[in-house]
């Protein structure tokens, strides 16, 4: 593998799951159990396609097959889409999306602050970007859980469902590969695996905070980072990509 | 068409003149989205950043630039998207934050001033009141790069642009 294409693969995994995650969040809308959630998600659904766009644009400047930010997020089948596997899971109930919000946020807030110093430029500067906007998805996440964990019984039996359904998709984040080892020691990406003691110190604050009970890890599953994904991916890609699908090259 | 009448700080006026989308009383200049103007003989490239990655105003702020320059008659306008350093409430000034409490939003504190690994509600003031007796609502408001909060003074929901 070059570092070529490792960089490519790389870019592909972070912007893959913000193009994702976004798609997920976005389906809130005109959905929110209130008017200022329905406004709140829909508002980091677009922090999160901003951030694929810049990651997919580089990402096909990297490939330097003439691939535009569109072109990938369209005309990529499930098979090439290299998202964890938890960005990619329905949206659930709020407490579902909540308990998926505080996860990858937390462990964004993480990433992206390592990537602030990747010795490459572009990468730095799409992290300096999106650590300011994480800060806020994580912040909201975090505020939900003690409001919901702490709320009535009904609110809580329902935050913590979803916290030990999703607990088995939270390893993902922090595999490593021959992909993510060259560019970590190449100093453009980070070490995934270094962030997981720390990741799991924070949840367990805000999951005692809130009444919460930690799961154990038992079966971890993964997959996504490496094409293999979940029956999921199919449906959100056939809604997301039918445009371009049923009319090859449309414009606005 | 040759751009040899003009200058980078002419050009800058000229482009200081355009408001944002979202908030038209304050400039792009003034929120610190214009960072810079390359200026040739043939070319005119303006350096522009992005306040949220995925801020909808962005291309509607593109556009209004290069149709000003057009307008201007410089030849071969052209709009870059720069990402380091990148945007930060940090670069409003005192007048600008005042023209934001004249408007209705409350102004961004500092980013010192917030712990982020343990953020605070920091409080806000009233922008009609001054009140600083006011409670969130929510961290995420008509815009992404607002919050919604209300006086418990004067009972005014308001706007605040938050620290980024």
């Amino acid at each position: 593998m070059t570092k070529k294409e490792a960089l490519y693969t790389y870019l592909l995994r972070l912007g893959d799951n913000a193009l994702i995650q976004s798609h997920r969040l976005s389906e809130w809308c005109s959905k929110g159990p209130i008017l200022e959630e329905d406004l709140a998600l829909t508002n980091i659904a677009l922090d999160y396609i901003g951030r694929a766009q810049n990651l997919l644009h580089y990402a096909g400047t990297v490939e330097a097959r003439g691939s535009s930010a569109d072109d990938l997020a369209y005309r990529r089948p499930e098979q090439a889409y290299l998202n964890n596997l938890i960005a990619e899971l329905p949206k659930g109930d709020f407490a579902f999306t909540i308990a998926k919000q505080l996860f990858i946020a937390t462990f964004e807030m993480l990433l992206y602050t390592e990537l602030c110093h990747s010795k490459d430029e572009t990468i730095a500067g799409i992290a300096g970007k999106a650590i300011k906007e994480v800060r806020y998805h994580w912040t909201h996440a975090r505020d939900w859980c003690y409001r919901l964990g702490k709320g009535t019984i009904l609110s809580n039996v329902k935050l913590q469902n979803a916290i030990n359904d999703l607990w088995m998709y939270t390893k993902e984040h922090f595999e490593m590969d021959a992909t993510e080892n060259l560019l970590f020691s190449e100093g453009i990406a980070c070490d995934n695996q270094a962030l997981q003691a720390k990741w799991t110190g924070m949840i367990k604050e805000i999951l005692a905070a809130s009444n919460i009970v930690v799961p154990e890890n038992t079966y971890m599953q993964t997959g996504g980072r490496n094409g293999v994904h979940t029956e999921y991916i199919g449906h959100i890609l056939s809604e997301m990509q039918y445009l371009q699908r049923a009319y090859p090259d449309a414009t606005w | 068409m040759v751009n040899t009448t003009w200058n980078r700080a002419d050009i800058l006026s000229l482009l200081s003149e355009i408001k944002d989308p979202e908030i038209p009383v304050v400039s792009i200049e003034e929120m610190g989205m214009l960072r810079d103007v390359i200026l040739s003989e043939n070319n005119c490239e303006v350096l522009l950043t992005p306040t949220y990655t995925g801020c909808p105003a962005m291309g509607i702020i593109e556009q209004d630039i290069l149709s000003a320059l057009n307008k201007a008659g410089i030849a071969n306008p052209k709009v870059t998207m720069i990402l380091a350093p990148a945007w930060t409430t940090d670069w409003m000034s005192e007048s600008t934050k005042e023209k934001l409490v004249q408007f209705g939003i409350a102004a961004p504190v500092h980013s010192s001033c917030i712990n982020w690994l343990s953020p605070k509600n920091v409080s806000v003031s009233c922008p009609k009141c001054a009140s600083t007796n006011t409670q969130i609502v929510s961290l995420f408001g008509s815009t992404a790069c607002k919050s919604l909060h209300t006086c418990k003074d004067c009972q005014e929901p308001f706007d605040n642009f938050k620290c980024h």
